[in-house]
Formats: C-alpha cells, sequence, structure tokens
C-alpha cells in the first residue's frame, strides 16, 4: 500500500499550530518588567549575535516595541526567525541570573518574537532604509540561509554592495525549508529575507556556482566571497533496503511540510526515524503530528548520549514519540516492493565503540524511513569548485574564528559549512563576524565594530586599570565545553 | 495578644486603624461594611455645603506591573446633602456605639462652623476633623488647604470651633507647605486637640501623550489633584516625625499618607503617631485590609514583646536627629555574600556612574566562587573594594536579591565626633582640619 495523507486539513492545522504561541501585550509588559535590566548582562554574551538583550526588554516594558526590535534586528538581522527556533534554554535563557534567585528566566524568545512581529505587523520599517553603497566593494555571498543573510545585512549596513546566489528558488535555507512547522512558518523567513532585500542587497535564486556562474566569474566580479553553502543531504544509512521510495531523507520529509499544503504530505501509518539529533526529532514529532499510528527513533547509543536538546526530547515523548535506544538498522525490510519494516540488532557500548550484540536482530513494523543521521560534509563539491581552500579533517572549511578568513584571503565561510552543523543563530552570528572580517580585508579598517558593545566600559582589577576586551562567542563557547 | 485599642485625645477606638476622610467614607452602607470588616474608626467624607462634582476624578502612578502606587483625585468633598450625612453618622454610632466615628467639616463662615459642629454633635460622632488640607476645589473658594497654608487663619478657625465644640476637634494639616511644625503650632494655638497628617499632595500624576491632556481628563482639560497612596509615605513619615518631635506642638497625632500593611502602620506609631488612617488601600482592595492590618500589627507587637501600642509610640522618634548630631566617625561598608550573589552586576554600575566607585569587577576565576546561570566563565563579578567604600548604601539598594550585599559596620574612623563637635574643637584650635575626600 502506497503512502497517503492520513488527516483532514482542518486536523492538521490544528496539530501544526505555533506550539510556543505569541504573547499578548499584557503578557509581554509582566514579562518584561521582570527583567533586572543587568548590567554586563550574561544573556548578551550567551547570544552567539550579541543582541543586547536587558535593553530590548526594557523598551518593550516602557512600551516602546519598534526600538526593542531595532535593537534586536541591529544585531540579529533573522531576529523574527530565532526568537522563534533558538535553543533560548541552553543560550539567552540559560544565563538568566533569576533562574540563580530560583526563579523562572525571562522569557527572552517570546519576548523577541513579541517585538519582532510588532514591526512585521505594521510595517514599520527600524532599520536604515537601504544604506547608500559607498564602499565601492562589491562582495558576492554564496548561499542564501542564515549564514549568508547574517552576512550580507551587515556588510550592506557596512557600505558595501551585496549579491546574494541562492541555489534554490526560494531564499532561507533552513529556515524556510528545514525547521519544523510548528516552530517556523516559512514566511517568517521569507519576510526575513525581504528585509535583508531593502538594506539594498541584491538576491539572485536558482543559482548555482559551477554550473550557472563560474568561481572564476565570481573572483572576477566581486571583491570578496562569502561561503555559506551550509551542509549537504542527510547521510545514508548504508543498508540492504534503502533505495527503496519510502526510504527519505528526514529533511527532504520536513521540506515536504513546506513547499505543498500539509494534507497533501503523505506519511507512513508507522515510521521509522533513523538517528537522535534534533532533525530526527522534528521528524518523528511531525510524523506524529501528520497523523501516524506510531513514529519512532532508533538510535544506536542510549538515551543519555542523545545529542538532542533535553527540551527537544521531552516535546517528542509529548508528541507521543516512542524511543528505541541501544539499537541499529541492518536492512529495510521490503513487501512487494514496499518498506515494511526495519530490521534492528540491538547495541552495545565496548571501550567506547559501538558495536551489535549478535543474535539480537529483530524486525519493526513500519511503513516509512526516515534518515536523520547528521548531514554530509560538502567536501566533494567544496574541493572541486575551490580547490586552493583548506577543509580540515572533520570536513569543514578551515577559517579564522574571528574573522571568518580562509586561507584564501578573499574568501571568508560562515554556519553549518565552517562550523560542522549549529544553529541558526550560530550561522547568523558568523556570517556578521566574517561580515566584519571582510570589511576590514577590503578596507584595511584597523578596527571593526564591536560585537558586544556593552563589555566596553567594565572595568577590572584595582584603580580601574585596563579595559576588559569583549568577550568573543568563541571564547564563551570554548569556555562552556564540558 | 497585645492590645490594639486606642485613644485620639479621648476618641476611643478598638484598633488603630480608621478609615481616612474620602471616597470609602461617604455612606453609612459604606461605615457598615468597614466596621464588619473590623476597622476601628471612620472618619466621615468632608460634609460642607453642597458642591457638584465632575466625571472623571481619579489617576493614578503605576510602575511596571504594580498598580497605583500613586494616586491622584480631583473629587470634592462629599457631594450629599449635610441632612442625610448627619443623618447617616446617627444611624453607624447606634449600631457600633464602640468605634469610633469622626465627622470631617469645611465650611466657610464662624456661624457656618459653628452649626457644623452642633450638628455633628447632635448625631452623636465621637470628634470632628477640620479639613484644611483638600489641595484643590475647595482652596479657590477659601478652603481647604487655603486655610492649613496660612497658619493664622488655621488657628482662628480651630478657635471658632472650640468655642462650639464639646467633643475632641482634630486638625487635619496639608503637606503643601514649606514646614509643616508652622501649621501644626498653628492648631495647638488654636486649641486642636490633635492633628492628622497628611492631606493629599498637589499633583499631575501623567500627561496622555496623544491627547496632551492629562487624567483625569474632564472633556479637553484637567485640574491639578490631589496625590497620595503607597509613593506618599516618605513625605507622611518625614512630617508626622517632625510633628511629634516639636515639644511645641505636643499633640496626638493621627498618621495618614500611604499607610497599606502593618508594617506601614508600625512606623507611622514608631514615628510618633497614635493611630493610622486609610482611604486609597481601600480605594484599591476594599475594607476586607483591616484583618491583615490589625493581626499584622498584634503579631508584630507579641513578637517584640510589646503589650500594647503605647509601648511602640514613638519609639524611633529620638533616634532622628539633626544631621549636625551624627557621628562623622562612624563606617559602615558594603559586603557582598557570593553565596546569593547572582552576578547581575546592578551594583557595580551604580557605584561606578551613580556613586562612588569602589566596586571592582572580578571573574569568578579570580574571586574564587563557582558558576551558575549569572555566573558564566570569565563574565566579571562585583567586588567591593573595602578600604575606598564610603557606605553610601547604594548597592546595597539596587542588590534585587535579599541579604546579598549587607552594609557592615566597621572600626570607626576615630573617636565619636559630631559636625557640631567638630566645628567647636576647629574654632578651639584643639584639632586639625579632616581631610577632604580624595
Amino acid at each position: 500500500m502506497s503512502l497517503s495523507p492520513l488527516l483532514p486539513a482542518d486536523a492538521l492545522a490544528a496539530n501544526f499550530a505555533e506550539i510556543k504561541p505569541p504573547l499578548r501585550p499584557q503578557e509581554a509588559l509582566v514579562e518584561a518588567s521582570r527583567c533586572l535590566y543587568c548590567f554586563d548582562a550574561p544573556c548578551i554574551m550567551a547570544c552567539p549575535t550579541g543582541i543586547d538583550v536587558p535593553t530590548f526588554i526594557r523598551k518593550i516594558a516602557q512600551g516602546n516595541p519598534a526600538g526593542a526590535a531595532r535593537t534586536i534586528l541591529t544585531a540579529n538581522i533573522l531576529g523574527a526567525s530565532c526568537a522563534r527556533v533558538c535553543p533560548t534554554e541552553v543560550l539567552c535563557e540559560g544565563a538568566c541570573v533569576l533562574e540563580d534567585r530560583d526563579e523562572q528566566p525571562i522569557q527572552i524568545g517570546r519576548l523577541q518574537r513579541y517585538a519582532t512581529d510588532h514591526v512585521a505587523a505594521h510595517g514599520i520599517n527600524v532599520l536604515p532604509a537601504a544604506p547608500p553603497v559607498r564602499s565601492g566593494f562589491k562582495v558576492a555571498v554564496v548561499g542564501g540561509g542564515p549564514a549568508g543573510l547574517g552576512c550580507a545585512a551587515e556588510l550592506a549596513q557596512l557600505g558595501h554592495a551585496v549579491t546574494i546566489l541562492e541555489q534554490r528558488a526560494q531564499p532561507g535555507g533552513l529556515n524556510t525549508y528545514g525547521i519544523a512547522f510548528y516552530k517556523l512558518k516559512p514566511q517568517v523567513s521569507l519576510a526575513e529575507v525581504r528585509l535583508v532585500q531593502s538594506l539594498g542587497v541584491e538576491l539572485r535564486t536558482g543559482v548555482r556556482v559551477g554550473r550557472d556562474v563560474t568561481v572564476a566569474q565570481l573572483e572576477q566580479d566581486f571583491d570578496a566571497i562569502f561561503l555559506g553553502v551550509g551542509l549537504g543531504a542527510s547521510a545514508r544509512l548504508r543498508i540492504p533496503g534503502e533505495e527503496l521510495p519510502e526510504v527519505l531523507d528526514a529533511l527532504d520529509f520536513i521540506a515536504q511540510l513546506h513547499t505543498g499544503p500539509l494534507e497533501q504530505v503523505r506519511v507512513g501509518r508507522r515510521v521509522a526515524v533513523v538517528g537522535c539529533g534534533n532533525t530526527a526529532i522534528d521528524a518523528v514529532a511531525q510524523a506524529r503530528r501528520l497523523g501516524a499510528e506510531r513514529a519512532f527513533i532508533v538510535y544506536r547509543r542510549t538515551e543519555g548520549d542523545m545529542p538532542a536538546y533535553d527540551f527537544e526530547y521531552e516535546h517528542a515523548k509529548h508528541d507521543g514519540a516512542q524511543f528505541l535506544f541501544n539499537a541499529a538498522p541492518v536492512a529495510v525490510v521490503a513487501e512487494q516492493g514496499r518498506v515494511a519494516g526495519l530490521r534492528l540488532v540491538r547495541t552495545r557500548v565496548v571501550d567506547g565503540r559501538v558495536e551489535p550484540v549478535p543474535g539480537s536482530e529483530w524486525v519493526e513494523p513500519c511503513d516509512q524511513v526516515l534518515r536523520a543521521v547528521g548531514q554530509e560534509k560538502q567536501v566533494a563539491l567544496l574541493r572541486g569548485l575551490f580547490p586552493d581552500l583548506v577543509i580540515d579533517d572533520r570536513g569543514v572549511i578551515a577559517h579564522d574564528p574571528l574573522t571568518g578568513q580562509t586561507n584564501v584571503p578573499h574568501i571568508f565561510v560562515g554556519g553549518d559549512c565552517g562550523n560542522g552543523g549549529r544553529e541558526v543563530v550560530n550561522a547568523v552570528g558568523e556570517g556578521k563576524k566574517a561580515a566584519h572580517g571582510i570589511h576590514v580585508f577590503l578596507t584595511q579598517d584597523a578596527i571593526s565594530p564591536p560585537l558586544q558593545p556593552s563589555r566596553l566600559g567594565a572595568k577590572r582589577g584595582a584603580a580601574g586599570a585596563g579595559l576588559l576586551a569583549p568577550i568573543r562567542a568563541h571564547e564563551l563557547e570554548a569556555a562552556l565545553e564540558p | 495578644m497585645a492590645d490594639l485599642s486606642c485613644s485620639l485625645a479621648g476618641i476611643k477606638s478598638p484598633n488603630p486603624f480608621w478609615v481616612a476622610s474620602g471616597p470609602p467614607a461617604n455612606t453609612a452602607y459604606q461605615a457598615h461594611r468597614a466596621f464588619e470588616a473590623g476597622w476601628g474608626g471612620v472618619v466621615w467624607k468632608t460634609i460642607g455645603a453642597p458642591i457638584v462634582n465632575v466625571a472623571s476624578r481619579y489617576s493614578a502612578l503605576h510602575h511596571g506591573p504594580q498598580r497605583m502606587i500613586g494616586f491622584n483625585n480631583i473629587e470634592l468633598i462629599s457631594d450629599r446633602s449635610p441632612e442625610a450625612n448627619f443623618r447617616e453618622i446617627a444611624e453607624v454610632k447606634r449600631r457600633w456605639p464602640h468605634h469610633a466615628v469622626v465627622a470631617s467639616l469645611m465650611v466657610e463662615t464662624r456661624e457656618q462652623w459653628h452649626e457644623f459642629v452642633r450638628r455633628s454633635i447632635d448625631a452623636g460622632a465621637d470628634g470632628i476633623e477640620l479639613n484644611y488640607g483638600c489641595p484643590h476645589g475647595m482652596c479657590e473658594r477659601g478652603m481647604g488647604s487655603a486655610v492649613g497654608q496660612q497658619p493664622a487663619v488655621a488657628e482662628r478657625i480651630t478657635t471658632w470651633v472650640k468655642e462650639a465644640a464639646t467633643i475632641p476637634v482634630i486638625v487635619k494639616l496639608t503637606p503643601n507647605i514649606t514646614d509643616i511644625t508652622a501649621a501644626a503650632r498653628a492648631a495647638r494655638r488654636g486649641g486642636a486637640d490633635a492633628l492628622s497628617l497628611i492631606n493629599t499632595l498637589n499633583s499631575i500624576t501623567n500627561v496622555d501623550l496623544d491627547t496632551f491632556v492629562p487624567e483625569p481628563r474632564v472633556g479637553n482639560r484637567s485640574a491639578h489633584g490631589g496625590y497620595c497612596g503607597p509613593a506618599v509615605k516618605p513625605i507622611a513619615l518625614h512630617m508626622v516625625q517632625a510633628c511629634a518631635a516639636d515639644p511645641e506642638v505636643a499633640l496626638p497625632i493621627s498618621g495618614i499618607g500611604g499607610v497599606a500593611t502593618w508594617r506601614d502602620a508600625a512606623e507611622f506609631i514608631a514615628l510618633g503617631a497614635t493611630n493610622v488612617q486609610v482611604c486609597t488601600a481601600i480605594m484599591h482592595y476594599g475594607f476586607r485590609l483591616a484583618a491583615d492590618l490589625t493581626e499584622g500589627l498584634s503579631d508584630y507587637l507579641d513578637a517584640k514583646g510589646l503589650p500594647s501600642l503605647a509601648a511602640l509610640r514613638g519609639r524611633a522618634v529620638p533616634s532622628l536627629q539633626k544631621w549636625e548630631h551624627l557621628d562623622l566617625h562612624f563606617r559602615r561598608v558594603a559586603q557582598i555574600d557570593y553565596d546569593r550573589c547572582i552576578g547581575c552586576n546592578l551594583c557595580y554600575i551604580a557605584c561606578e556612574d551613580g556613586a562612588h566607585q569602589c566596586i571592582d569587577l572580578r571573574t569568578p576565576e579570580e574571586l574564587g566562587v563557582g558558576l551558575g546561570p549569572g555566573r558564566i566563565p570569565h563574565k566579571p563579578l562585583p567586588q567591593v573594594r573595602a578600604a575606598d567604600c564610603v557606605g553610601c548604601n547604594l548597592c546595597s539598594l539596587v542588590c534585587p536579591v535579599e541579604d546579598c550585599i549587607t552594609m557592615t559596620e566597621v572600626a570607626p574612623g576615630g573617636a565619636p565626633l559630631t559636625w557640631s563637635d567638630y566645628q567647636e574643637r576647629l574654632a578651639r584650635g584643639e584639632i586639625a582640619p579632616l581631610p577632604p575626600h580624595p
């Protein structure tokens, strides 16, 4: 039996309503008023884009949501989508001092959404209208996802002429195609792209570097190139039966919800998702919300090892997803040319390595299998296009973490292709950092605007000797690594 | 249970909590409800020649989500007939013989004062309060604060009242005056038996930035109002204490101004008030507050081992001295409890920009303290430089964590030395001038 949509449109609309509803004005006022307005606030430092969180929250508390949006969008052009998709629990909200006072942290993400929704709904433009291109430099941004958009917006505001080259039909990258539908609607992402365009950035979609334009042409036409090409498709499972039509890349499965009506998305009655990262969680929860009677995760390690965030795990369990830990797929079982089950083997960890337990195989019935075992690096593609670029042993483009500059001086990098796959907000922050790197490279300006201005003025030591250097997000991350 | 009963110049009530003259004390219905809820007395809404009120009448100062920390009104005295008011006072007194019912009066001529005093006595009122404080509407007609602001006039009218009064007379003072004790002394000279203070302060609470007409709006106009509520308590405490400490006043005081909790009441009484009057808090939450006020005050007295209100009364009055009698060598410095500090650094920026630059920022690693949500690696925490701390209190005031920053007494800078001693000893050449602060 082939797959089909399982639920009527009205049920799907209810299932895919936003899981975090917007704050009402009264709620926003009360929540904003809880903020202590910390000096040198840890939430700012925990934000990879360095949004001045206490300042924007104070503006909300004072009845100035447009001003709040200006603070947010000046630091993070994708502030509206980050408000919805950021893992705030481990970023700004995780750093909120109120938790140390045994209180709930400020709902920074929802307040950020309140402010950015306000300007979107009222058509208020809080950023300077297309700043004049005054530098005379031209920059090509390859990839119209979060990193590219973050870089392009910053470059435009620094006075450079920017062109984004995006291979897909719609810009926005993961934000448009790859985030669970109940977290972020593609319209929000596309509106953000228009905001970037309003800064004077030129956008060319359906353009693939190497096919529609050569690298040599780019290097001739532009003074610098930013690569924000992200990662490739989900890795293959490398098991028999993977070629069956009901075995899908989880990202493609998620993208179906973004490109067509929900009631046309076909889903299995029993869905297996292989992998246990945040994409796997999005996929298994969406399968349930599309009407799958059973949707389960197959993960070869233990519950404690899974890379998904705790709150994502809780969310999936709440949606009725099931979890098979210490299990690895061996083969996709077919009946009459269609998926009928997934053959699994019990696993155990010996000396840190996962190995199958002999004789422990069994079949979990299912009629759809989704691959979510991590996106592949685009090593071959990048080597083909940019033979001089150094790609490190993790498969990502080597670069200076402060500037995004690669070993080829006019090529800069940011987002997943440089970090191996992280959050949207990391991509925006890296794009922004690279924009400053490019600006310094092009103009030879010694000083680039600081990313976290609040840190300036904080002095240390007796007699106030010397200023503290701004803490860069990567230093913070390094310090927080377990 | 501590004894909460009290007597203000002979006006007895089962507890010190009176409903102040205002909207909650407008009718017999409200007085019954107040006494049923546990209030000790009611000062009737001011009775005088009938007036006409406007709509709207009130406005407020909100602070964040906290409503009505300050409250403003342009309502006048009772808009009911004197006959109705006196009839209802009599009715209330019949039903509540052991509770205090005080008639608040405001009229113009000597004859009118005599008449209204007699009618109050006939109605069975336990006392009379002279409204010398209303700062709007009535003062333009030579009454209210127009009286309270001119000590000679206040004294004369008090004298008129006393000519007719056989029950205690309370003079209610306006705070819209440079020196409250001048008005208090005038009341004393006129023969007042007690004072009540403060009445409301002249105010505009806010301006509507769309219409540019402040609230309360009457058509496209507004008017100055009278300000009260929790925000005025510090002003009221100051004025109550000033009157309580003045030997030329020496009258019992009914404290008014921002009383909303038993703590507020205890503070008024410790600064010399005999009882307190409450209005705004009732307008906000209703008469049910009485139970909390009486229970809280009683529990406090019990916990302190104080048998009655008399044992509390005036306890804080002597500690308030003129500045020149403070010890210049007393020392106090801020101390941060790192088990409580959440790393908000509000103390740092307050000291740095708003005070005396005595707090440094140091990393948790340097301080040797652990990490937490507000303490992330490299993110500095405040450290007080005790040697430079002037002991101003600012950091402890802005600190959002209870008991995190403590102002700790340290060894004094020398033998006790007040400013007046210092001046005398300098003049006598006994000591060298203290060095100026760097």
